[in-house]
C-alpha cells in the first residue's frame, strides 16, 4: 500500500525524522486557515498517489493565506495523471541550500534491502540512474543489521556528503531506516532530502509503502487506507475478501490461482482480437476453495459491473474438486436469480472433472455454456460479449 | 531421476496438526509421498492417524523441535504449514536443523520476514534449500509430492518444469500430461523466494533424465531476464517459456505480491524478448507453450 505524502510525514514525524509543519485540507477555506495557522510562505500540495506533481500544477508557493486560498481553488480537483486531487497539505515553506535523495527498499534480486543515495537532489531519481549513474550510491543493507550508525556514516561518505555534514545526515538515515523497519515498508524514499539556510537536515517530501501481508502485526496501517479513493466494485470485492482488480473491458473473468487469472486475462485479450476488440474486464482470483459462497460473491461483483457483456469462469480443479466448483456456479445462480443476466463461460479441468462438468449439464441452466478447454472457452465468452 | 526430491525424501510437516497441513499430508500419503512425522512444540509426544497410499493406517509421530524429527525420524524434508505470524520462526527452526529441503507453503508472509530468514540461511553456509514462500511446493510424479499439487495430473517423464505461479504449474503438467515430468516446482510468486528459476534450471541441466524444461514465469520482478541470461550461458537442453501478464495494466498488483508492473521493466514483453533473445521459444498461450515443447522435444 502506498501512502499519501501527508500519511508519510506524520510517520517520519513520529520516528523523530525532521520534518516541516503539514496541515492536510480538503477545501480552499480549509487551506487558508491553515496557512493562517502556520504563518507566513507555505506551500500547497496536491496529495495524490504518483509522481510529476510539480510539473502538473500541483504544488504551489503562497506568501500569504490568500495566496493559499487561490492555490487551493487551483490545485483541488486537478487531473493529475488520472489521479484527481481531492486533498492538499499546506506545508512550512523551507529555505533550501541544497538538495539531496535517500531511499532504501526491498531488493528483490539480491533478495536483500538497499539503500539509494545521492548529494544531487530534486532531480527524478530514474533519471539520475540513468544519466549520473555514479552521483548515485548503492550500498545493500543487510536485512538483519539494518542501517546502523556506522553503516549510516558509510552511506553517507558513498554518497559524498562534505564530512561536516556526515553525521547530521547519517543520524537521520538511521531514523528513515527505523521507519523502513519498524512499519515493515518495502520503500521509504526522502526527494528531496535538504539543507536549510541554518544547516538543518529536513525530509521535505516522501514516499512510504507498506507490505499488506504485515498488517497483522501494525494494527493502525488499515487506517491509513483510503476507502473513498477506491473504485466502488474493488471495494465490494474487498469486503467480501475477494482478490479483485477492475479493468477497463467486456469480458468478465473469474478464476483461481493467480498465474492462471492472469493468463486467462491474456487468452480472453487474444481471442477478443478476432471478436470486435473485446477485452477483459476485471481480474478475479477466487483461489484455492472456490465454495458457492466464495462463487456466488465473485459472480456479484462481477455482475454489478455495467460493463460486463459475457462471463468467463477458469478453473483447474486442483485442491478444489471441480464437482465443487459446479456447485457452487450452480448455486451462485440459484442465489444471484435475476440479478445473474449474462452469459457464462465454464471451462473445467483437473480433479473430478467428469462429475463438474455432469454436474452443471444436468441443471442445464439457460446462461451457462460448457467448454472443452480454456482457448475454446476464451474465444466463446469473447464472442458472446461482443454480440451482446 | 528427479531433482530435490525423489522416492527414498523422508518428510516431515511443520504444523501437523493444523487443518490445511492435515488435508495435505493425507494427500501427500495418497501420492506416496514418506511423511515420518511432524511437528508442534505444543503437541509434542502425541500421534496424528491418516492412511496410506494402500490404504494401511500409519500413526505419524509429532515432535517438539525439527531437530528432533530429524534425529528420531531421519527426515531429510520438511514443509511448513504454518500461519504467516509465525513462519520465520519455523523457517529458522528448520535451517538451525539443517535439513537440507524445506518447503515454504504459507501465503501472506510479511516480506520483511522472507528478507531476514533468507539472511539467516546464507549466514548459516546455506545447507537449506529453501522453497517458496508462498508456492504450491515440489512434485516428482510417481515418487514423492510435497506441497499441495494435485499428484493425479500427469505421470513419471522427461519434461522439468519451474513455475512461479500454482495454477499454471498444473496447468501446463495437464497440457502435457502425455509425455510426464521428472519433478515440477512452483516457487512461489512473492518478491522474495528461496529457490530460484535459475536454481531449478541448473538442477534440471545437471539431471540426466530431465530431457526439455518449461519455464513458466510472470510479469513483475527481474527473475526471468536473469533466467534468460543463465539459460544462454549455460543451458544446453531446450528449455520453453511462458509468461503471463501481457494485458495486465501497469501499476495494478495482481494477486501475487510480486506480480505488479511499474515502468518499462518487468513486462511480459521485455521477459519474452529476453528469453526469445536467449533462444528460448515462448509461447502466448499455455496451449501455444505446450505446442512447442512438443516440437522441441520430437527434435531431439
Amino acid at each position: 500500500m502506498d501512502l499519501y505524502e501527508y500519511q508519510a510525514r506524520d510517520l517520519f514525524e513520529h520516528y523523530g525524522v525532521p520534518v516541516l509543519p503539514g496541515i492536510v485540507a480538503d477545501t480552499p477555506d480549509e487551506v487558508r486557515a491553515a496557512a493562517e495557522k502556520l504563518g507566513g510562505v507555505v506551500v500547497v500540495k496536491a496529495q495524490v498517489k504518483t509522481g510529476g506533481r510539480g510539473k502538473a500544477g500541483g504544488v504551489k508557493v503562497a506568501k500569504n493565506p490568500d495566496e493559499a486560498y487561490e492555490a487551493a481553488k487551483a490545485i483541488l480537483g486537478l487531473d493529475i495523471k488520472g489521479h484527481v486531487v481531492k486533498r492538499v497539505m499546506v506545508a512550512g515553506g523551507a529555505r533550501i541550500a541544497q538538495e539531496f535523495y535517500f531511499s532504501v527498499l526491498l531488493d528483490r534480486a539480491n533478495r536483500s534491502y538497499l539503500s539509494l543515495t545521492s548529494v544531487e537532489g530534486g532531480m527524478e531519481i530514474e533519471v539520475l540512474a540513468v544519466e549520473k549513474p555514479e552521483a548515485l550510491a548503492r550500498i545493500e543493507v543487510d536485512p538483519v543489521a539494518g542501517i546502523t550508525p556506522e553503516k549510516a556514516r558509510e552511506i553517507a561518505v558513498a554518497a559524498n556528503f562534505p564530512a561536516d555534514l556526515v553525521d547530521k545526515v547519517a543520524d537521520v538515515f538511521v531514523k528513515l531506516y527505523e521507519v523502513y523497519d519498524k512499519e515493515d515498508a518495502t520503500l521509504v524514499e526522502v526527494n528531496p532530502l535538504i539543507l536549510d539556510e541554518d544547516g538543518n537536515i529536513v525530509a521535505l517530501d516522501g514516499k512510504v509503502t507498506l507490505d499488506e501481508n504485515a498488517e497483522f502485526r501494525h494494527a493502525g496501517h488499515a487506517l491509513l487506507e483510503d476507502k473513498a479513493a477506491a473504485d466502488p466494485l474493488e471495494a465490494k470485492a474487498k469486503a467480501a475478501d475477494l482478490n479483485y482488480v477492475k479493468l477497463d473491458g467486456e469480458v468478465g473473468i473469474i478464476g483461481n490461482g493467480a498465474g492462471l487469472v492472469m493468463s486467462t486475462l491474456d487468452v480472453v485479450a487474444y481471442a477478443g482480437e478476432n471478436h470486435g476488440g473485446v477485452k477483459p474486464a476485471n481480474f478475479l482470483d477466487i483461489g484455492g476453495g472456490a465454495s458457492a459462497e466464495v462463487m456466488a460473491a465473485g459472480l456479484d461483483v462481477i455482475l454489478g459491473d455495467p460493463q460486463v457483456k459475457s462471463v468467463f469462469v477458469n478453473v483447474f480443479g486442483g485442491i478444489t474438486a471441480c464437482d465443487q466448483v459446479a456447485k457452487g456456479i450452480v448455486g451462485a445462480l440459484a442465489e444471484l436469480g435475476h440479478a445473474a443476466n449474462k452469459p457464462l463461460v465454464v471451462r473445467l479441468d483437473g480433479n473430478n472433472v467428469e462429475e463438474g462438468r455432469r454436474i452443471l449439464a444436468e441443471a442445464n441452466h439457460p446462461l451457462v455454456t460448457l467448454a472443452e478447454n480454456m482457448d475454446q472457452g476464451a474465444d466463446k465468452a469473447a464472442e458472446l460479449a461482443n454480440a451482446a | 531421476m528427479t531433482i530435490f526430491l525423489n522416492k527414498d525424501s523422508k518428510v516431515i510437516v511443520q504444523g501437523i496438526t493444523g487443518g490445511e497441513a492435515s488435508k495435505h499430508t493425507a494427500r501427500m500419503l495418497a501420492a506416496g509421498t514418506q511423511v515420518v512425522g511432524g511437528v508442534n512444540a505444543r503437541k509434542a509426544g502425541t500421534t496424528v492417524l491418516h492412511t496410506d497410499k494402500d490404504g494401511n493406517p500409519v500413526e505419524l509421530p509429532v515432535y517438539g523441535t525439527v531437530a528432533e524429527a530429524i534425529e528420531q525420524t531421519g527426515a531429510d524434508v520438511s514443509i511448513a504449514f504454518v500461519p504467516p505470524a509465525y513462519t520465520k520462526d519455523a523457517v529458522v527452526e528448520a535451517i538451525d536443523a539443517e535439513i537440507p529441503l524445506l518447503v515454504i507453503i504459507t501465503e501472506g508472509v510479511p516480506v520483511q520476514d522472507s528478507a531476514e530468514f533468507w539472511a539467516y540461511a546464507k549466514e548459516k553456509s546455506g545447507t537449506t534449500r529453501i522453497i517458496g514462500p508462498n508456492c504450491p511446493g515440489i512434485i516428482s510424479p510417481g515418487e514423492s509430492l510435497v506441497g499441495i499439487t494435485p499428484a493425479n495430473i500427469t505421470g513419471k517423464g522427461p519434461i522439468g518444469l519451474v513455475s512461479k505461479s500454482g495454477t499454471l504449474t498444473y496447468q501446463m503438467m495437464y497440457e502435457l500430461r502425455d509425455l510426464g515430468f521428472s519433478t515440477a516446482i512452483g516457487i512461489g510468486g512473492d518478491p522474495i523466494i528461496g529457490t530460484t528459476h535459475i536454481d531449478a534450471l541448473a538442477a534440471f541441466e545437471a539431471d540426466p533424465e530431465t530431457k526439455a524444461i518449461v519455464m513458466i514465469g510472470e510479469i513483475g520482478g527481474d527473475a526471468e531476464e536473469r533466467a534468460a541470461d543463465f539459460i544462454k550461458a549455460n543451458v544446453t537442453k531446450p528449455v520453453v517459456g511462458y509468461v503471463a501478464g501481457f494485458t495486465a495494466p501497469e501499476g495494478k498488483t495482481m494477486g501475487h505480491a510480486g506480480a505488479i508492473v511499474s515502468g518499462s521493466a518487468g513486462t511480459a514483453q521485455a521477459k519474452k524478448e529476453a528469453l526469445e533473445a536467449a533462444g528460448v521459444k515462448v509461447g502466448k498461450t499455455p496451449s501455444e507453450t505446450a505446442t512447442l515443447l512438443r516440437e522441441v522435444y520430437a527434435a531431439l
